[in-house]
């Protein structure tokens, strides 16, 4: 009963979405507030009842319904709860329908906080996210309803798959998603703008926070993925380049640039084109993510399996959004103005070789990405574009990028002057050539990527400090008010900036100077790495809810000083009878020790492997500051006082009849 | 204006080829068992547990090796293509229940058809290990010699039956 109402939750859903898809937006052409005035109660109608939907699906999944096919495939009794619960995306329908569920939660937020929007502008936005809404539900109840049931029922599930139990499953897909659905705001905002033919500074004003706030989430879901991957996967790697973390990747250097841009039309009016276009492509390149995961096109660890409906269905819906919105564009454009002319030397200048470059990255990660794919429909025969590939491609692009970065903050809008720059950034350039030099050799061990990775980390810290130093030195006030009356955003770039910087440090330094061992182990053996002494006390059994484990136990001592212990574990899910590596990890900020337990050997030995990484956890330190730096630019004065101003011009009326 | 049109021409390119890629299929990897042993193994019969299926049976013949379960939902989409396979008897089907039980098995192919000559029941999935299976159903075309000659990894429709496994079949039997 309860996944019948899920179900005819889900196409009351449909009918909504189509009825918001189109009312307002005709509404919006024809002036007609009585449809524009729709969109609100539909978006909140629509929500309520997906969420009805979500809520179904859950709650067969706690209470192990196996009358439902997708419950019985992805869960087994004796897993618990909380993964019964995050079971729900666990597989292909699940996700669409946490797609579906937090687009309208987007859509809902879209309603709530958009009352400073002009009515046909807030209309068309709303309407256009019900459109995409549409395209995802006809798409569930079509060809992959997650609430199709099993006759006769099963006696008990498949269980979910063992590398999916794991805490990461909880929060990784719902961050990731909040991300990628995210930018359908930007989108809609984008279409909208097309729509009405007012593209201004207005409509960047009202995009950024939205544009800002998907993009902390993909940052820090994306982040979450890298670090699961991390202790999970038990290679010790943080990013492997595959399809599906590259589809999560394109929508974040596309976001990242329309960041930038968006804050150029608002503040110059310039780049508004441009800004649209990366607003389309940024949403499109989340679309086709998803596509690549879902159509079986690609091979991946995260593909799940395959229905080549299910491919088409979502190619014609790809079609349908993204050809279309790229037609609008075409069609609307030319008619937008150009916006305040700018120098060579300037901040818009930058701003715009930063974005070509970040454009350019998202390309050539698709062109990788896809490439296998072309050559395949070629003909040309079958091959894998790995991790070479990408890392050939990125340091040159990104090089430039992070260079530029440092002159961006401090180049004048409009037209900034050359010598000066130089002047004001010698030092800074001084400090960060010395560091690339010195430090590798005090660490031992030079080569050409380290001493690039390190001038580019040490010219971010160096020209953000000197970005820092002007703006507060030379006033009388005391620091603090200094500071606060600084803008919030502001200090968000100079810590989301400050936050490449830890991050490149860190791959740079994780990349030069990591080291690992392999090696047969028996109980009582000491292995050597990095000036540590890893001896090797056993392995005992022990038994999980659904698995049973073998937790191996290496003591960790650095000149006879004992420092930690190491537990990793293989563990064996007896379900599906798979096996799974859990490293133990002791993550400390100047390096982790890493050990991965591999196969048991005869008389007692395993083959234990033994990672040493210097700094790998500045990785997603990084990546956090940056989303730190996202979220302090939200909680900036002036998307207050828009409320406020809000406030006050309703309570005018009241004055006035006062 | 011309400028404005590139992004939707770069798409549309990029739709072609994801189109064409959707026929194409990822999964056609080149199995490392493809062109070796098939592994040995014996195993109780689903009709009558008394008696084993071995591939040495089979050595001398052309067969088609479909690895299913009932709990496998992409299991019900080929099982009309096998159905009308085994009826035509150009090539005889045997079946391995994977991870399954006796009793769902059973009653699995007594409501949908029993395409297979005979079925070997994997109960514990040791087997399936041995044959890298990592997703039901999977299908293995094996030689007279009892070398696999094809691997199929996901269900067998109607266009991978014509214009795969069947000409594979006919090319081995004359062998």
């Amino acid at each position: 009963m309860i996944p019948e109402i899920g179900h005819f939750s889900l196409i009351l859903a449909l009918l909504v979405a189509l009825a918001l898809g189109t009312f307002p937006i005709i509404g919006a052409a024809r002036g007609n507030a009585v449809w524009m005035g729709l969109a609100r109660p539909l978006a909140r109608a629509q929500f309520l009842l997906i969420a009805a939907a979500f809520i179904c699906l859950a709650y067969a999944f706690a209470t192990m319904d196996y009358s439902v096919t997708y419950v019985a495939t992805n869960s087994n009794s004796k897993l618990p709860l909380q993964y019964r619960i995050a079971a729900v995306w666990g597989g292909h329908e699940g996700s669409l329908l946490l797609w579906a569920m937090i687009l309208s939660v987007w859509t809902v937020a879209v309603s709530l906080f958009s009352k400073h929007l002009p009515d046909d502008m807030r209309a068309r936005i709303l309407g256009v996210m019900g459109l995409i809404s549409v395209g995802f539900l006809l798409f569930m109840l079509m060809v992959s309803n997650p609430f199709e049931r099993l006759i006769p029922a099963a006696l008990d599930g498949r269980d979910l798959n063992p590398l999916l139990q794991d805490p990461g499953m909880i929060f990784h897909p719902p961050m990731l998603y909040m991300g990628y659905v995210g930018f359908s705001v930007a989108f809609a905002f984008a279409i909208a703008a097309l729509l009405g033919g007012q593209l201004d500074a207005a409509w960047a004003r009202w995009s950024r926070p939205w544009t800002t706030m998907a993009w902390v989430f993909l940052t820090l879901g994306i982040m979450g993925g890298s670090n699961w991957a991390y202790y999970e996967l038990g290679w010790g790697g943080w990013w492997f380049w595959d399809a599906v973390e590259n589809a999560s990747f394109m929508p974040w250097l596309a976001g990242t640039a329309l960041i930038h841009s968006l804050a150029v039309t608002e503040k110059r009016g310039s780049f508004k084109a441009w800004t649209v276009l990366l607003a389309i492509c940024a949403f499109s390149l989340s679309l086709l993510g998803t596509f690549l995961v879902r159509s079986g096109v690609l091979t991946s660890v995260h593909a799940f399996a395959t229905d080549p409906r299910r491919g088409l269905f979502i190619l014609v819906f790809l079609v349908a959004v993204i050809g279309g919105s790229l037609t609008l564009f075409a069609w609307r454009a030319p008619t937008v103005g150009r916006g305040g002319k700018f120098d060579v030397v300037s901040r818009e200048s930058f701003l715009l070789a930063n974005n070509v470059l970040l454009a350019v990255a998202a390309f050539s990660v698709l062109l990788g990405t896809l490439y296998p794919l072309f050559l395949d429909a070629l003909g040309l025969g079958k091959i894998s574009v790995g991790p070479p590939y990408f890392d050939t491609v990125f340091a040159p692009l990104m090089t430039p990028a992070l260079f530029l970065m440092g002159i961006g903050p401090i180049a004048r809008w409009k037209q900034a002057s050359l010598p000066e720059l130089a002047l004001r950034l010698r030092w800074a350039f001084g400090v960060s050539v010395a560091t690339a030099v010195v430090l590798p050799v005090l660490l031992g061990h030079w080569t050409p990527m380290i001493g690039l990775g390190l001038f580019l980390a040490f010219w971010i810290f160096a020209t953000s400090a000197n970005l820092v130093y002007q703006r507060l030195h030379g006033k009388e006030q005391p620091l603090i008010i200094r500071v606060k009356a600084i803008p919030r955003s502001w200090w968000g770039m100079v810590i989301a900036h400050l936050g490449i910087a830890v991050f490149t440090l860190g791959v740079t330094i994780v990349k030069g100077f990591e080291s690992e061992i392999a090696v047969r182990m028996l109980p009582g053996d000491v292995a050597h790495l990095a000036g540590y002494d890893f001896t090797f006390d056993g392995v005992k059994d022990s038994q999980g809810p659904n698995y049973t484990a073998s937790v191996g136990q290496l003591h960790v001592t650095k000149n006879g000083v004992e420092r930690t212990v190491l537990s990793p574990a293989k563990r064996l899910y007896t379900v599906q009878n798979m096996p799974m590596t859990e490293a133990g990890i002791s993550p400390a900020l100047i390096h982790d020790l890493y050990a991965s337990l591999g196969e048991p050997l005869d008389d007692g030995a395993w083959s234990v492997r033994i990672y040493h990484k210097p700094m790998v956890e500045w990785i997603w330190a990084g990546c956090a500051m940056m989303a730190l730096g996202g979220l302090l630019a939200l909680s900036d004065r002036r998307y207050r006082m828009q409320k406020r101003r809000k406030k006050e011009r309703d309570l005018k009326p009241n004055e006035a009849l006062a | 204006m011309k400028r404005f049109l590139l992004p939707l021409v770069i798409f549309l390119v990029v739709v072609g080829f994801l189109f064409k890629g959707l026929n194409l299929d990822p999964r056609e990897v080149p199995s490392p068992l493809v062109n070796k042993l098939a592994p040995m193994f014996s195993l109780p019969r689903l009709d009558n547990p008394e008696q084993v299926f071995s591939p040495k049976d089979m050595l001398g013949k052309v067969w088609l090796f479909n690895v299913w379960a009932s709990w496998c939902g992409a299991c019900r989409d080929e099982h009309p293509v096998l159905l009308e396979l085994s009826k035509t008897g150009i090539v005889p089907i045997y079946g391995m229940d994977y991870k399954d039980t006796r009793q769902d098995a059973q009653q699995w192919l007594d409501q949908g058809g029993n395409p297979y000559i005979a079925t070997a029941m994997d109960i514990d999935g040791r087997v399936g290990i041995n044959y890298g299976v990592y997703g039901v159903p999977e299908t293995y075309v094996i030689d007279k010699t009892g070398v696999i000659a094809y691997k199929q990894i996901g269900p067998v429709t109607d266009e991978v039956l014509r214009n795969k496994i069947l000409p594979l079949v006919k090319r081995l039997q004359a062998q």
